[in-house]
């Protein structure tokens, strides 16, 4: 893999399982260094396109280069490029952190001359150091997610996948564990990690929103976040929220509304309706308003508005 | 194949053999109590049978013939019947599994002619054990045979060979003790070696299913071949330690004579070993559970080598059909092997049909268990 190639080439990928399209067509390039968020709720396929890019699960359709290495043709070639680490926790916790990471090692077959300091490394940025003969078994959650990020990437793989690695993981442990995906992209590597946690997006160079299998939307969270509205997000408090929202939906001048927690969030086009029209026509209905102001849109406003649009193009050009 | 990743896989397996009660359990304990249980447990030899005599002569000759049973040792009087209805009572309510009459005129004849008949009632429900019991009842005749014939020589002022009548002897070979455990207990050791071995390795793949460390594996660049080398390593060396330990038992436990080759064995126990784990990883491969990957490797193991492997019932007595079944039964080839090098000490050469079958099987297992694991999810 040279410089110029793209790290992961993926064309049209599609897998079904019987009747089930899991992943339906996503078409994606991701360049050498750039961190990558799979976005999107549970079942959207996001682990199957993982699963599909090393080479675990054969492509129904369209194909997929990894470090310039078909993963369909050549997976084992594609395997000697990529660390991974499973969306189940996949270590041995019979085995102690030591064990477990010699295993690895002997597996990537580390040189016997790096092996001491490429183990020293991984317990150190696990957080480990002092438990290296614990079991497994017995640590706590976020330990065992630092500690397989120390086993995939034991052998300096250029291309890391990681399915939900922070997936169960208390907001600590999940913030350093991200401190730790940033220290390896500024070494070089090319990180493709998914979540269902929408503020984690906001780490990633680029984010792939991903719903049903497809992929609506891929750019930086500035671009999603400012062009993918298409208007200004107002947030209101009021009461009742239902029938808020079906009075809301249908005035003119609004784009589109949810609710948002005990608030709603309403879309209105560029120009069109103000703070004070809103609340008019909230009020004639007979609904108390509290607060209303507009705000910036989170990637989850972003990601509910598309799904919402269902876009007859996905925005893989994005 | 790479000897590095070989060796991780060999070492972590080990590790978590010896960390896991259940492996463990099945590689130290399970030879130990089946050992126990098949040495011990089944004999087919049977001793004491009991016996009613019903003797319408009541004379001291006849008193002779039937002491001469009781002292062969493998009769034990039960009655002496007063008739010959009494002999279906006694039958019917299992006081006796044999019954001996001796004719009114035993004496007469045997003096008159040399020859006499003694009758014999065997109760067949049990088939097995008439046959022996009617194998010992003509011993205990032809010792008898041997005693009168002398008599009636030296009344007559024959030589005894000039009688003629003499009788075929039952003979027997190899187990001139006529100790049943000698033929059995090489055969137990193959059939717990069988069961064993499968069930180790049974748990090695479905462990990485069900604990989800699968997936991991299977992302790495680790080929199948080194997967399965890896695997089968430490279960090698403890299948190896079982079997010394089985033969061994064999040998000073059960004083089985061997007269064989210790290099031979050695040669034939590892083939023998690697087809049963081999055997076992291909199930383990198949079945993604544990359990249900082990019951598999009990039932399809258990049966097969109890019934089919010759190491209690003959296979040259069985139809020709069975016979062909037979034939994929791998434990029957190693059965065979170690009876020769127990009982008979055959040589190598000897042993070539037997060991081209155990290599043959050793060949297609291992190449079928090999082909089977995929590196994939679908």
């Amino acid at each position: 893999m040279n410089s110029s190639t793209p790290a992961v080439v993926v064309d049209r990928l599609t897998k079904t399982f019987d009747d089930f399209t899991a992943v339906d067509g996503i078409t994606l390039t991701i360049g050498q260094g750039e961190v990558v968020g799979f976005i999107g709720p549970n079942g959207a396929g996001k682990s199957t396109t993982l699963r599909m890019l090393c080479g675990l699960l054969t492509p129904t359709a369209g194909r997929a280069t990894v470090a310039g290495y078909d993963v369909a043709r050549e997976p084992e070639k594609v395997r000697q490029n990529i660390g991974y680490m499973s969306q189940k926790f996949s270590l041995y916790g019979d085995l102690t952190v030591r064990e477990n990471l010699r295993f690895f090692a002997g597996i990537y077959r580390v040189r016997r001359e790096d092996l001491a300091s490429r183990m020293e490394f991984a317990i150190r940025m696990a957080g480990l150091e002092g438990r290296e003969d614990v079991q497994v078994t017995t640590l706590a959650g976020g330990w065992k997610q630092r500690l397989a990020l120390g086993c995939a990437i034991l052998h300096r793989p250029p291309i890391l996948f990681l399915d939900e690695p922070t997936s169960g993981v208390e907001p600590e442990a999940r913030r350093r564990f991200w401190d730790l995906i940033h220290e390896l992209a500024a070494d070089g590597v090319t990180i493709l990690v998914s979540t269902h946690y929408m503020d984690e997006a906001e780490y990633c160079n680029r984010i792939a929103l991903i719903n049903q299998g497809r992929l609506i939307a891929l750019g930086t969270p500035r671009a999603l976040k400012g062009s993918r509205l298409g208007g200004q997000l107002v947030e209101i408090a009021c009461a009742p929220l239902g029938r808020a929202l079906a009075r809301i939906s249908a005035a003119a001048g609004v784009l589109d509304a949810a609710i948002f927690g005990d608030r709603l969030h309403v879309v209105v086009s560029e120009g069109g309706l103000d703070l004070g029209g809103l609340r008019q026509i909230l009020a004639d209905g007979g609904i108390q308003v509290g607060e209303a102001r507009a705000v910036s849109p989170s990637l989850e406003d972003v990601f509910v508005r598309i799904v919402a649009r269902k876009p007859d193009v996905p925005g893989a050009a994005a | 194949m790479n000897g590095r990743r070989v060796r991780a896989i060999a070492v972590k397996e080990a590790l978590q053999v010896w960390r896991d009660p259940r492996s463990l359990a099945v590689a130290l304990l399970m030879p130990f109590m089946q050992l126990v249980l098949l040495g011990y447990g089944v004999s087919l030899d049977i001793k004491h049978v009991p016996l009613c005599v019903y003797d319408q002569e009541m004379s001291q000759q006849s008193r002779a013939v039937v002491d001469g049973f009781v002292s062969s040792g493998w009769f034990r009087l039960a009655r002496a019947l007063p008739n010959e209805a009494a002999i279906r009572t006694a039958m019917n309510r299992d006081q006796c599994s044999a019954v001996l009459v001796i004719p009114a005129d035993f004496s007469r004849r045997l003096a008159m002619t040399g020859r006499a008949t003694l009758q014999g009632i065997f109760d067949a429900t049990d088939v097995n054990t008439t046959n022996i019991a009617m194998g010992y009842a003509a011993g205990a005749t032809a010792q008898l045979q041997s005693t009168f014939e002398a008599k009636y020589a030296a009344a007559h002022g024959l030589t005894p060979s000039a009688v003629g009548s003499v009788d075929l002897e039952p003979s027997t070979w190899f187990n001139e003790t006529l100790d049943s455990r000698n033929f059995i207990i090489p055969g137990v050791v193959a059939v717990i070696l069988a069961l064993v071995g499968a069930q180790l390795t049974s748990l090695t793949i479905s462990r990485e299913w069900e604990r989800g460390t699968m997936e991991q594996l299977i992302s790495t660049p680790v080929t199948t071949l080194e997967l399965m080398a890896g695997k089968l390593t430490p279960y090698f060396v403890i299948g190896l330690a079982d079997a010394a330990f089985c033969l061994g038992a064999a040998i000073f436990w059960f004083k089985v004579p061997f007269r064989g080759d210790v290099s031979t064995l050695f040669v034939t126990t590892a083939l023998f070993i690697l087809v049963v784990l081999g055997f076992g990883y291909l199930i383990s491969v198949r079945v993604r559970s544990q359990l249900g990957a082990s019951q598999i490797a009990l039932l399809v193991t258990l049966l097969p080598t109890t019934l089919l492997s010759g190491y209690t019932f003959p296979l040259d007595q069985m139809p020709a059909p069975i016979r062909a079944i037979s034939l994929v039964v791998y434990a029957r080839y190693y059965v065979s092997i170690l009876r020769g090098l127990f009982l008979k000490g055959s040589g190598l050469a000897d042993l070539a049909a037997p060991l081209a079958g155990l290599c043959v099987s050793a060949l297609i297992i291992l190449w079928l268990a090999a082909r089977a694991f995929h590196k994939r999810l679908d």
